[in-house]
């Protein structure tokens, strides 16, 4: 016809050529249809099947190659022009494309692809709310957890043939052992920092033998025992979720459980007495490497010798500040180990969710760590220890 | 048949004389083996003897110590250099989908696309559905991530995510494990769809007698460190013992005496 209006340039290898036929519109393809030809095409294809005209034909003669991206663009446009009322033809369609071209439907355009994103407001608001109850979720099954675990040790301690020794060792070499140069290390550096501190400090008053005062019972009284609890929730607390969790993915505690054996008595129970026995013994350690450090600090800043340290040492603190830290160890380490274990059997599922509640479990030791410190210093503060 | 008719003629796959080591074990030891175009290939062989390695070494993730790979007339050079040419000319449906797990469906089938660039997000939209729909997935999947998926849909997803680029060469590790037979059989059906509908050429990994009786033009078993290549019906005449073994014990026979419906020429 006269106005014939190329769309997509005029050279041979254009995609679609579009003539208006009176009152019909052709749309003669060539080329190939692939998902390049769409990407490039689909603007004007959305165009040309919101144009005026009482008839669509779309010529499929000229067509020399198409995906399932190419299919669907066809028959997104065949769908549209019908949805206004308008008759289509598709003519001349070669035989081999018929599968492809019947393949390409989407039965429900409205579904969405990404997860519907909400509220901000209401989202902030669901999730806290949802954080409380998951939170009071846990401190309850946490106790429940830890009761079900006192019941299991009151079982090994009227039967210790049932304590799985070799399990036990191994996880005090594990959470112990191999814990003493990291806790070593850190403490040691600690000291240093806190002495430096307060050396700095107290020197303006002419107080400066006070640090060992300071380091003394900030040491043995607080920085012992938390870093190593910390540290020890970061690294055996975490392994502990992992293990178990791990475990629980590949359906081990379930096996577990078919022969007979309790999880708990199998899995937790060895790991919550081995860190129940090495974390007073990682808190001495920390506390000598705690003091080691101010001491070193206390040489080289105030010319104080190792003699001089100790004997200012002597008189600064008291057994309570030592026995404080010794008595929130096993308290910190039966924490540590109890969240530890629950997360770790909390696992479901996917590896994921192994990563998950590994993350949680450090989390919450830490927490519930720093809050029994508070409660402990409290404590002691109204029993005058 | 040629649907695409891209990237004109020479095989789809070409592997020559490769040899891959683990440690001291020699797990191929001078393998060649030619896919044609438009071809459904099964790769069968006994456990640990390399038929997922196989699967990775063509597609470019596992260096052979010697040996060259061509796939659709690219030669595979492992380290990240033909990755460009051959990327979204070929999809690989791993064992247990490999879908992101924080990705809806359709977010995972748009990955591919993203990676690409210039696609309109309204078509891609359109595109991911299209793919959902077309692995036989219902069309709410699409907004769905893969942890509230079953088994089989999982696969079919993986699939969808695979075909994103539409793409020549489809690679698919044990497609049918873990399926019910139902499923199973659903998924052949799909394989046989997709290549008539797309001209796919389809290399697949699978212990499914009734898939390769099904759905497979030719056989390639994996055995002595090399591969033996052949129809059903070449395999079964075969001296070699592994070859009787396996395709003459009683669940080969189960599979293979039924009569062949398949019957859908390359």
């Amino acid at each position: 016809m006269a106005d014939a209006a190329p769309d997509a340039g005029t050279s041979t290898q254009a995609p679609f050529i579009v003539d208006a036929d009176g009152g019909s519109l052709i749309l003669r393809l060539a080329g190939r249809w692939m998902l390049d030809t769409v990407v490039r095409l689909d603007r004007d294809l959305r165009d040309v099947a919101e144009r005026p005209c009482d008839r669509v034909v779309i010529d499929a003669a000229g067509l020399s190659g198409l995906d399932s991206a190419g299919a669907w663009a066809i028959r997104r446009t065949l769908e549209r022009v019908e949805a206004r009322g308008i008759v289509t033809e598709l003519r001349a369609l070669p035989e081999a494309y018929r599968p492809i071209l019947e393949k390409a439907v989407v039965p429900d355009p409205s579904v969405p692809v990404a997860p519907p994103a909400g509220n901000v407001v209401t989202t902030l608001l669901e999730r806290a709310g949802r954080a409380v109850l998951h939170a009071g979720q846990v401190a309850r099954n946490l106790s429940g957890f830890f009761g079900f675990t006192l019941v299991s040790l009151g079982g090994v301690i009227a039967r210790p043939w049932r304590l799985r020794l070799t399990a036990t060792v191994a996880q005090m070499e594990a959470t112990g052992l191999n814990a003493l140069p990291i806790v070593g290390l850190l403490c040691f550096l600690v000291g240093i920092v806190l002495a430096y501190m307060g050396a700095l400090q107290l020197q303006q008053f002419g107080a400066d033998i006070l640090t060992v005062n300071l380091v003394g019972v900030a040491v043995l009284r607080e920085i012992g025992i938390l870093l190593a609890a910390i540290i020890v929730a970061g690294r055996s607390g975490s392994a502990f979720a992992a293990q178990i969790g791990t475990m629980k993915v590949n359906q081990e505690v379930d096996a577990l459980e078919t022969m007979g054996l309790s999880a708990v008595e199998v899995l937790v129970l060895p790991r919550v007495i081995a860190l129940m026995i090495v974390m007073p013994l990682l808190t001495v350690w920390a506390d000598a490497a705690g003091l080691l450090g101010g001491s070193v600090v206390a040489l080289f800043l105030l010319d104080l010798s190792f003699a001089q340290f100790l004997a200012q040492l002597k008189g600064a603190v008291q057994f309570w500040d030592f026995g404080t830290g010794l008595l929130k160890a096993p308290v910190f380490a039966l924490v540590i180990a109890l969240v530890g274990c629950y997360d770790g059997l909390r696992v479901s599922g996917s590896a994921e969710s192994v990563g998950q509640y590994t993350t949680r479990a450090v989390v919450e030791s830490i927490f519930l760590v720093i809050v029994l410190d508070a409660a402990f210093a409290v404590a002691f503060a109204e029993l005058g220890i | 048949m040629t649907i695409q008719g891209s990237g004109g003629a020479g095989p789809a796959i070409e592997v020559q004389g490769v040899v891959t080591r683990f440690g001291t074990t020699a797990i191929h030891d001078g393998l060649d083996l030619t896919v044609e175009r438009g071809e459904i290939i099964g790769v069968v062989g006994g456990s640990g003897t390399g038929k997922t390695v196989l699967l990775r070494t063509i597609i470019g993730l596992q260096r052979p110590a010697q040996g060259t790979v061509s796939l659709l007339g690219e030669t595979v050079s492992w380290d990240g250099s033909s990755t460009e040419a051959l990327a979204g000319r070929f999809g690989m449906l791993f064992q247990d989908g490999a879908l992101f797990s924080a990705l809806t469906v359709g977010q995972n089938i748009q990955v591919p696309m993203r990676e690409r660039g210039g696609i309109p997000g309204m078509l891609m939209d359109e595109l991911s559905r299209l793919k959902v729909s077309l692995v036989g997935l219902p069309p709410d999947a699409c907004g769905k991530f893969p942890s509230e998926l079953s088994g089989g849909m999982k696969k079919r997803a993986g699939l969808a995510r695979a075909l994103a680029l539409d793409p020549e060469v489809v690679f698919l590790d044990e497609p049918t494990a873990g399926l019910d037979p139902i499923g199973a059989s659903d998924f052949d059906e799909l394989i046989l769809d997709l290549r008539r509908a797309l001209g796919l050429t389809v290399v697949m990994v699978t212990h499914d007698l009734d898939s390769l009786a099904r759905i497979c033009d030719r056989i390639a078993v994996l055995i002595d460190k090399k591969i033996v290549v052949g129809t059903m019906e070449e395999l079964t005449r075969s001296e070699h013992p592994w070859i009787q073994s396996y395709f003459h014990g009683p669940r080969a026979r189960a599979a293979f005496d039924r009569p062949a419906t398949a019957g859908e020429g390359g």
